[in-house]
């Protein structure tokens, strides 16, 4: 399978007449994009702003984040089982707004969601400060139920995804990429001397604001099973929005998956990179035990020399994690694991809920329950009063003068298990 | 100027060997052995004020008694800074430091540091108490653990930041501090594999830990007549969250009496935690903290009794340190309120 991603770079975001993309700048017909999102009768209303990097705005509670994409050749289209019918997607040419991000937010589903700062000390550890963002804030009708008033959000962060990425499908992209997967028997011979190595893409499903979907399926009802990695590039899957936010893959850092983007850079050279499994994380010791089991299998059945693993969430998953380590080792596949650390403010408790002595290749993406103060920001998208109540903050995280005291667990995408950024720990 | 005391053996001291390894503790004016050098290493801004020599035999077998007798003749002086050894690869000595340091540093509330080999067994009892600069086996290592020693401590007491061990020298006490690398986790993580692919070395950048397993109790035989409480980190809180309880990394626990409550309801009983679908618990809380079942064993009699109070807390992302000190403390309580067996609920 093989896919050409176009990125067109855009510097920058304002409302204008029309929507559409010109010299990086990408317009937004506000009206048009009310349009295209609204109408649904469990949303009172929605508003639209804009965030850019380097101002001094914060956008919380977040709930998800989304990369603007368009399909410009090939069969199916953006977000299949959700925008677009379940075609298998991944193959032909996606045009993708490099540099500008959908972020949904609003009134508080459940404690999970989390913070953006544009500029200042908070917008060092969230890679959505680098992105100009149209910021959607919705209001749900009262007495919504949470499960409604997720879905309902979700939706309209995706519709307004595609209707954006729609602006990119007649530009001429500023770099296009190539990346191809063979068919495995073929992709063996072709590198018959190369070690044939996966991606164990490990996603989150333990319930409201933990869920995963794959081409519309709620992950937590799916056995592992095999995606070409390309597929991932045109939304397959994507985030049913935020547990805890610094964790939680958002659907743009699952499009923009950098575990693939960088088994593909050596794939051909130091390895051969076959393809990838998805499992999921559910919470019962049943379901972890088949699942792991199944992981297992399909590492083996691929007859995989090594693995990359990459957790979502913490605690109940690291549970999950290390079956899935403990098992394909034990196949005599070698296993290098993402993960992030819970080691307590003062950094002095043990960092994961589980260990296996088979784990002895860990990269961490950093201590989320270290502390962090935000400065007052000029401009607030969205509500700061949950801060005290969402997870990674306290009572009394949020001052008078509206700063926030809090752990950097509340920042939207700090310690990315995809290993999205540069945040790590080590040992003092 | 800064005041130091120093610590040394009965051998350091110039007192003698093994066979003086049973001296009691005795504190002298100014430097002595390796203080000399110590001395010069911290320079003009501090003063080895007295040092405290003490056998290792007998500070080792009268844990408390020298552990109290030295911190009277410590006090005395009013110290900014203790520092202890080096003492290499001697266990006895180490764990001696080791002890004197965390206690100096427990009840006056200043800086300490101490130097060993890590195998020293006194590294690994009190590497995550005190910094520990990282010495040779032995004392040909004196040379090189001195300036380390001293430098480390100006900076503790000057309250200046410490860095990493690769920098400063220390033992790693086992603390994870946050840092940016060079490269986003996804590179490493590839580069990682390659590297255990080809067979070359590679450093994990998290080491598994040591688990702290616990071992359940032996069974309850008398069901009938033992008194049961309900304990979750489940975060089952009344209505409102009357105690803010944290949805995340709790900083508390709570304790709430549930005398005359049969059933948990929505317009009750919430969750307060954040780490898993609380649409369920709301709306029976029951379903997480299972007070009605308990309600019917103890009216069939099956169990003795329920214990008035439940004790609860958010298990979502809270440290082992937080986790054992609230269970230390309420279990106190619920042994002297004679409560035989817990049920202990996760989510």
């Amino acid at each position: 399978m093989r896919l050409e991603l176009g990125n067109i770079f855009i510097k920058d975001i304002q409302f204008g007449d029309s929507t559409k993309v010109e010299n990086g700048i990408l317009y937004v017909q506000k009206d048009e994009l009310l349009e295209a999102v609204g109408g649904d009768n469990r949303i009172a209303s929605i508003e639209v702003d804009l965030a850019k990097p380097g101002e001094e705005t914060r956008i919380m509670p977040v709930k998800d984040v989304i990369e603007p994409r368009v399909k410009v050749e090939g069969p199916g289209g953006i977000f299949p089982g959700f925008i677009s019918k379940v075609d298998v997607v991944g193959s032909g040419r996606t045009h993708s707004l490099k540099g500008a991000a959908i972020v949904t937010a609003g009134s508080i589903v459940g404690f999970q969601e989390g913070i953006i700062d544009m500029s200042g000390p908070g917008a060092l550890y969230t890679p959505f400060s680098q992105t100009n963002n149209l910021v959607l804030v919705c209001k749900p009708i009262e007495n919504l139920p949470q499960h409604d008033h997720e879905h309902a959000v979700r939706m309209i962060g995706l519709k307004a995804a595609a209707y954006i990425g729609e602006a990119g499908r007649d530009i001429t992209p500023d770099e296009v990429k190539v990346y191809e997967t063979l068919p495995l028997l073929e992709g063996i011979s072709r590198y018959p001397d190369l070690p044939k190595v996966a991606y164990v893409y490990m996603l989150q499903t333990q319930g409201l604001l933990h869920d995963t979907y794959v081409y519309g399926v709620d992950a937590k009802k799916i056995v592992p099973t095999l995606i070409y990695p390309t597929e991932v590039m045109d939304g397959a899957i994507i985030s049913g929005n935020c547990v805890s936010a610094c964790d939680k893959n958002s659907t743009f850092t699952h499009l923009n998956n950098p575990i693939i983007e960088d088994l593909y850079e050596r794939h051909g050279k130091d390895y051969n990179f076959v393809g990838v499994i998805i499992t999921n994380e559910n919470v019962t010791l049943a379901d972890k035990e088949r699942s792991s089991n199944w992981t297992a299998k399909l590492a083996e059945l691929l007859g995989l020399d090594a693995v990359i693993i990459s957790e979502e969430g913490f605690g109940n998953p690291d549970t999950d994690l290390m079956m899935n380590c403990k098992k394909i080792a034990a196949k005599g596949i070698k296993a290098v694991l993402i993960t992030d650390e819970y080691a307590g403010r003062d950094g002095a408790s043990q960092s994961l809920a589980d260990a296996d002595k088979s784990a002895d290749a860990v990269v961490t993406a950093g201590n989320a329950n270290e502390i962090i103060e935000l400065p007052p920001m000029k401009k607030i998208i969205g509500d700061m009063k949950p801060a005290d109540i969402i997870a990674g903050g306290f009572d009394g995280s949020l001052k008078p003068d509206g700063s926030i005291t809090a752990e950097i667990q509340v920042i939207t995408g700090s310690t990315s298990e995809l290993g999205f950024n540069k945040l790590s720990a080590t040992e003092y | 100027m800064i005041k130091v005391v120093h610590y040394i053996n009965q051998f350091y001291g110039g007192i003698g060997g093994e066979e003086k390894a049973d001296i009691k503790p005795e504190i002298r004016k100014g430097t002595v052995g390796p203080g000399m050098a110590l001395k010069g290493a911290l320079g003009e801004d501090a003063q080895i004020v007295a040092t405290v020599i003490c056998g290792d035999s007998y500070f080792n077998e009268n844990l408390e008694e020298a552990t109290s007798e030295i911190l009277e003749m410590v006090k005395e002086y009013e110290p900014d800074l203790f520092i202890a050894g080096p003492a290499f690869n001697a266990g006895r000595y180490g764990v001696a430091c080791g002890s004197i340091c965390k206690a100096v540093k427990d009840s006056l509330n200043i800086p300490v540091i101490s130097g060993m080999y890590p195998e020293n067994p006194g590294a690994e009892m009190f590497k995550k108490d005190l910094h520990i600069i990282e010495t040779a086996n032995a004392a040909t290592g004196m040379r090189q653990a001195i300036p380390a020693m001293a430098k480390l401590s100006l900076k503790l007491v000057k309250g200046e930041e410490i860095g990493p061990p690769s920098d400063e020298g220390y033992i790693p006490r086992g603390i994870r501090k946050n840092i940016f690398r060079e490269e986003r986790g996804s590179k490493r993580a590839v580069n990682i594999l390659v590297a255990k692919l080809k067979g070359e070395e590679f450093e994990t950048e998290y080491a598994m830990p040591d688990f702290d397993r616990v071992e359940p109790n032996p069974a309850i035989v008398d069901l009938k007549n033992a008194k049961i409480a309900l304990v979750t980190s489940g975060g089952i809180v009344p209505k409102g969250n009357p105690d803010r309880i944290e949805a995340s990394s709790a900083s508390k626990y709570g304790k709430y009496d549930i005398e005359g409550v049969t059933d948990l309801t929505a317009e009750t009983y919430e969750t307060a935690h954040g780490g898993y679908d609380p649409v369920y618990a709301n709306e029976d809380a029951d379903r997480v903290l299972p007070v009605d079942v308990m309600r019917d064993l103890e009216k069939e009699g099956i169990i003795g009794g329920l214990h008035r109070y439940f004790y609860t807390t958010v298990g979502n992302g809270t440290s082992v340190a937080n986790s054992k000190k609230f269970a230390s403390t309420f279990t106190k309580e619920l042994v002297s309120d004679g409560v035989q067996a817990v049920i202990l609920t996760s989510t």
